[in-house]
């Protein structure tokens, strides 16, 4: 009696498999170019932040913290940033930052102007919330299995999934910014008759950036968080070195790594934080 | 010239306004209509006219649907029913294109709460209906400094909105509406949000500016007092009705029921009523040349206690005598022009009663009154302008 009865064998993951097959055979291309897509803008990413010197690399968040922040915390993220690199780390950091740079950006670029469409649209918005619900319900480990149907092994797929995962909270704080602009302002700016697009970049953007860089900041965080669990689908970089250390219950090695994983998540955290308190106004 | 005509002007709030519509076109009222419906009708069938260059007042207190209908008139608001024309064309037949046009070109619109963009600057703020319209960058600076320097904020064109003072803010506000030149201004509730000295300065400044301007206006206000002294007419709107439109002095005198009564109770008639609508036109004029024993007859003849010393051409007051002046003159041998007061007052005719009275204490006659050319044309007694203050 404690055995579930076995009279319907639902082969529900054969169907998935073959519509995913369906899906790369007969649309290889689509999926083609998507992958060429990423891949480029990857490479690109790599090639740029790879060419810039450490010590340049290491300037440049020592000035950003100094000047966002204050001398303590340019001078507090550049000791991180050594150690990184001490502890031999400095590739694999560069690597994992090039790809959370990436899935950050394609984040942006479909996320803002679906959260803006979103805010504009009550129908699209009815649609758009429980999905994200359910994104964000969702274990970061789920959007693996997509990703690897869809395109295999390798950093593409890592990229991908990436994206996914780093999605809703750009999407949601857009769409919460834009709704929250303050009804005056935006009837003062409807009676100059501008049209949609002029109250739009004119009034609405500059009024929801605060907002939507809140949005930024944690779309950038939860990039970060993927970015470690796909190194299992072979995104390089730091992740992947956990991942080792994890296989071979190497300790020293998962600390290591473990711990430039932190400090490179506090300086991101904290400089798109303070990037976006730039954009806060005074009423 | 008739600028803006509103033919029974409905907007109800609810998801299925138009049944609601029928419903008050059967003659239901308000609460009804809430009670059946739990649609809340925020005007229900409004007409009346703006005159070109004219301010007019539309007075209510709150939830007399005041805001909801100016916000009619540039549709921000969206009439349930009715016609809004503006120089003989139904704005509410415009496409999109055409009422973006509307609002670019004829209509601005000064708010309560300011409406201003905190991410700009005074002068970026003042631009922005400039820039909606595709102005080019210097010509709109130009413009907009300009703007700055006629409601006196020259100099703080670069400065955040968040470091202005309210009455500062409200000055941005005109400015940048009056950056469109636009024909038509629709002023909600403007100056309530200020204190009571700045918003002084604001009335001041307002009817400076539109001395020179000329401009259409429609100011909402719960202010009586403000009604009554920016508004060439005012309409007093109640529960969403028209109770009464007429010129300050008009619904002075015959407020159409006891609401308006009670309206104006508060209001202080010595800024509102002028020297024209209290004086007697019934006047004793004795001429300078006449003699004194003539005018004596004339003025004991008639009911009156002086007379106004005029000359026949002109008809300028000279002075003013009473009987005990003219026996002296007759007992002395003297002219009229010998005997007569010349510490008369005399006032135009649209003076207010305030500075009349601030004037008056300083002679014993009746207070004179001269038009434009500084003819004799009315006198007013101590007695109506004490009667006109209550």
């Amino acid at each position: 009696m404690n055995q579930f009865p076995d009279i319907y064998d639902l082969n529900a993951g054969d169907y998935v498999e073959d519509f995913v097959k369906w899906l790369t055979t007969d649309h290889m291309a689509v999926f083609d170019s998507i992958r060429d897509g990423i891949l480029a803008f990857l490479l690109r990413m790599q090639s740029i932040i790879s060419f810039i010197p450490w010590f340049v690399v290491i300037g440049l968040v020592f000035f950003a913290g100094w000047r966002l922040k204050g001398v303590k915390s340019g001078l507090f993220y550049t000791a991180m940033l050594l150690t990184i690199g001490f502890l031999g780390y400095w590739n694999d950091t560069l690597l994992t930052i090039s790809v959370v740079l990436t899935a950050v950006i394609i984040s942006l670029l479909i996320g803002i102007p679906f959260g803006i469409l979103s805010a504009n649209y009550k129908k699209m918005d009815n649609i758009v919330r429980p999905v994200l619900d359910a994104m964000q319900t969702m274990p970061s480990f789920v959007y693996l299995i997509p990703a690897i149907m869809l395109f295999g092994l390798g950093m593409v797929p890592a990229v991908f999934a990436t994206t996914i995962y780093a999605l809703p909270p750009v999407i949601r704080l857009t769409t919460l910014a834009i709704n929250s602009v303050s009804r005056d302002m935006i009837e003062a700016a409807e009676s100059f008759g501008p049209t949609a697009w002029q109250a739009l970049i004119k009034v609405e953007l500059p009024q929801a950036m605060p907002t939507i860089m809140a949005g930024v900041n944690q779309t950038t965080m939860m990039a970060m968080a993927m970015v470690v669990v796909s190194s299992m689908i072979g995104a390089k970089g730091l992740g992947y070195s956990v991942l080792i250390a994890i296989n071979r219950t190497d300790i020293a090695m998962g600390f290591e790594a473990g711990i430039s994983i932190v400090f490179l998540a506090i300086i991101i955290d904290r400089l798109t934080q303070s990037i976006g308190d730039r954009f806060k106004y005074e009423e | 010239m008739e600028k803006i005509r509103v033919e029974n002007l409905t907007k109800i709030f609810g998801k299925h306004p138009h049944k609601a519509l029928e419903e008050l076109k059967k003659g239901k009222n308000r609460e009804e209509i809430f009670n059946q419906t739990h649609h809340t009708v925020g005007i229900g069938g409004v007409s009346f006219s703006v005159f070109e260059g004219e301010t007019f007042v539309i007075m209510g207190l709150s939830g007399s649907g005041k805001s909801t209908l100016i916000r009619c008139l540039n549709l921000l608001n969206k009439p349930t029913d009715g016609k809004i024309f503006v120089d003989d064309e139904n704005i509410l037949d415009y496409d999109k294109k055409r009422l973006r046009q509307f609002r670019q070109d004829k209509i601005a619109m000064v708010f309560q709460h300011f409406g201003l963009f905190s991410h700009r600057t005074v002068l970026e703020n003042v631009q922005f209906g400039l820039e909606v319209k595709g102005m080019e960058k210097e010509e709109r600076r130009t413009k907009s400094l300009e703007m700055l320097k006629a409601v006196g904020l020259e100099g703080w064109e670069d400065h955040m909105i968040s470091a202005l003072s309210g009455g500062m803010k409200q000055r941005v506000g005109l400015a940048r509406a009056l950056a469109n030149e636009p024909e038509i201004i629709l002023m909600d509730e403007p100056f309530s949000a200020l204190d009571p000295l700045i918003r002084r300065d604001m009335h001041t400044e307002l009817l400076d500016l539109q001395a020179k301007l000329r401009k259409t206006i429609i100011f909402i206000t719960h202010d009586v007092n403000e009604a009554f002294k920016l508004g060439d007419r005012i309409a007093v709107l109640k529960d969403g009705e028209m109770v009464q439109i007429g010129t300050p002095e008009e619904i002075l005198e015959n407020p159409a029921n006891e609401y308006i009564t009670n309206f104006i109770e508060d209001i202080d008639r010595s800024r509102v009523i002028k020297a024209e609508n209290i004086m007697r036109r019934r006047v004793l004029k004795i001429g300078r040349n006449t003699s004194a024993k003539i005018a004596l007859e004339i003025l004991t003849d008639s009911d009156f206690d002086h007379g106004f010393v005029t000359d026949r051409e002109n008809n300028r007051i000279h002075g003013v005598v009473d009987a005990d002046d003219l026996l002296r003159a007759i007992k002395e041998k003297l002219s009229i022009e010998a005997v007569m007061h010349t510490n008369f007052v005399a006032v135009r005719e649209d003076t207010y009663v305030k500075e009349i009275l601030e004037i008056a204490s300083e002679t014993k006659y009746p207070v004179a009154v001269i038009n434009e050319q500084g003819q004799y044309v009315g006198r007013i007694q101590r007695a109506a302008l004490l009667k006109s203050l209550v």
